[in-house]
């Protein structure tokens, strides 16, 4: 019997909920958007808080830079469009203006991914985390459902410095804890294991928590961890979960290169030598189509988990 | 010390800095030197016993590729000691090539990459719009840098917002990193442009102290709009040899060049 949830939501509506509980709880909270408010779910703000909802238009590198100097006095701007115009389309404005001032802005991004579906690779961006990862002081974060969405979206406003939060556009089973605290850098274990480590962030949580079931009809006995904080990496919990199991599988909706996978075989090769297979986009772009089967072409699903753990556990102890 | 007095301390000092670090934009400082001297003794209100007062007038320098001048007018202000401007660029030195704020009291944004900083004192003008607060956000950008665009998205963002206690400063000496502004990308009619975006011009001759007081000092000159001030420069100003030439945005004053040039801006 594989894990099945009535209750699907899309994660950018945890935003929009967790933006709108920050206007009513913290008067330094502002938004801005370039002309995507409705993508973002950021229209209750809007409506509730007009005095502090800024409208760019589509301007995005404008948009940064108005964050940036909004923060003086002690705003906290959260800005919100696509992950991909959050991120490549201005990352010298968030360099400069934004990581290297230091300045307390929070970048969130909606429709990441291929779970972004039809409107096609263009708009799918698989280098954000990498992007942002890469940047000094930038904390980068991916929740797996609405309800992690939203206590995200509440606990980087109480975080002073730099954020990327990212997250996406399709309805997808909403599964954690509906009033859990988030801590940012702090993996969760949702499943204790011996045989193999699951290190899953985002979309591909809820994957890794089907391929665990899978995994158990065969007799192996997965560990399945949440790493929703990419940067900075909850290292002690993955090296002693490494520790134990003696291989590992990274799961997330992004090229294998630069994102969570990459992050934690920089790890092990420092702290835990141990066979790593990472579930990600082999080195693409996407292209249009629904998100369940883009997300089944590109490997991105609990199949693809299932094949990957059983690889990883043929390669214990083997050096080649 | 007169405006004038500082006017010729910071072309003194920038020639010296950048000298002795064999760094380049001298030229590129020497175009501005009388607009920041008359910004920081006649028209911003700014503590140097107290950089972070909370009501301060900000000024930001997008063109941080001239930090030397903002450097050496902030030294002369006594925002920290003048003798620290002698380690500029050079090892282990808090004052970079580009300007920078880390551990430089006085420098309200690090800057460089071109196009960036008309955003940030735009969302810097809106804040204060926001509470109610007095104080006004000054940037001065090069002529060159309206080749970015994102300075024209921050244009039709402040005059939609009506954002009057901007003022944006153009050191309009019309040569860019490696030619003229006409043939590189020409900006003209550059005054039209701002006017028909719903911006409040003003040009004037930005090495003419006393025009530079007064314009600044009649900010603001309208309400509801925000305001550029487009300051007809030459680049390299006070050197009659890097006067109006490209050679000097990025070549170092040594040797025989920087002893002529000494003696020019200490007459």
């Amino acid at each position: 019997m594989i894990a099945t949830v009535k209750n699907l939501k899309d994660t950018r509506s945890g935003f929009g909920s967790g933006l709108l509980e920050l206007g009513k709880t913290n008067q330094n909270v502002v938004a801005l958007t370039a002309d995507l408010a409705g993508s973002l779910k950021m229209n209750e703000f809007a409506k509730e808080f007009p005095e502090r909802f800024i409208q760019c238009g589509v301007a995005e590198a404008n948009m940064m830079g108005i964050a940036a100097g909004l923060t003086i006095g002690g705003k906290i701007p959260f800005t919100g469009t696509f992950a991909n115009f959050s991120t490549g389309r201005v990352y010298d404005q968030i360099r400069q203006s934004i990581a290297y001032s230091g300045k307390n802005v929070k970048i969130c991004a909606s429709h990441a991914g291929l779970t972004l579906g039809e409107d096609g690779a263009t708009h799918q961006i698989l280098e954000d985390l990498g992007l942002m990862k890469m940047l000094p002081g930038m904390v980068v974060i991916n929740p797996c459902d609405y309800n992690q969405t939203r206590a995200a979206t509440l606990a980087i406003a109480e975080y002073f410095g730099p954020v990327y939060l990212r997250f996406g556009r399709p309805v997808v089973p909403n599964f954690s804890e509906e009033s859990q605290k988030f801590e940012i850098g702090k993996g969760i274990i949702l499943k204790k294991g011996k045989d193999v480590s699951i290190f899953a962030t985002g979309h591909l949580v809820w994957e890794a928590i089907k391929a665990e079931e899978i995994l158990a009809q065969k007799g192996i006995d997965a560990e399945i961890i949440n790493i929703h904080t990419i940067k900075p990496l909850d290292e002690k919990t993955v090296i002693e979960s490494v520790l134990k199991t003696k291989c590992a599988v990274s799961a997330e909706e992004h090229n294998k290169f630069g994102g969570l996978g990459e992050t934690i075989a920089h790890l092990l090769t420092r702290e835990v030598p141990a066979p790593l297979e990472m579930v990600a986009v082999n080195d693409t772009f996407g292209e249009s189509g629904t998100p369940e089967d883009l997300m089944k072409k590109y490997g991105l699903d609990a199949a693809h988990i299932v094949a990957q753990a059983e690889k990883s556990i043929q390669r214990k102890g083997i050096i080649r | 010390m007169t405006t004038f007095e500082l006017a010729k301390k910071i072309r003194i000092n920038t020639l010296k800095m950048t000298s002795l670090g064999n760094s380049s934009h001298v030229g590129s400082v020497l175009s501005i030197a009388d607009i920041l001297a008359v910004l920081y003794n006649d028209i911003l209100k700014v503590n140097p016993q107290n950089p972070e007062w909370a009501e301060r007038d900000r000024f930001i320098l997008s063109k941080g590729h001239a930090g030397a001048g903002v450097y050496s007018v902030l030294a002369e202000m006594g925002f920290f000691s003048t003798e620290i401007l002698s380690s500029h660029v050079q090892n282990g030195s808090l004052l970079s090539g580009h300007v920078s704020h880390k551990g430089v009291p006085g420098v309200e944004f690090s800057t460089g990459s071109l196009g960036h900083d008309l955003p940030v004192a735009t969302g810097i003008a809106m804040a204060a719009k926001m509470d109610n607060k007095k104080f006004r956000s000054f940037v001065l950008l090069s002529d060159g840098e309206w080749d970015e665009g994102s300075n024209w998205e921050a244009v039709l963002f402040a005059a939609h917002h009506k954002l009057d206690n901007l003022v944006a400063i153009i050191d309009y000496n019309k040569i860019q990193s490696i030619g003229p502004v006409k043939e590189t990308l020409n900006l003209e009619p550059f005054a039209e442009k701002f006017i028909s975006f719903g911006w409040k011009v003003q040009t004037v001759n930005g090495h003419d102290i006393t025009e530079l007081k007064n314009v600044f000092s009649s900010i603001p000159f309208q309400m509801d709009k925000p305001k550029v001030i487009i300051a007809n420069t030459i680049k390299g100003k006070g050197v009659s040899f890097m006067e109006n030439t490209v050679l000097w945005h990025y070549k170092s004053p040594q040797g025989e060049d920087f002893k002529n040039a000494l003696i020019e801006l200490e007459k």
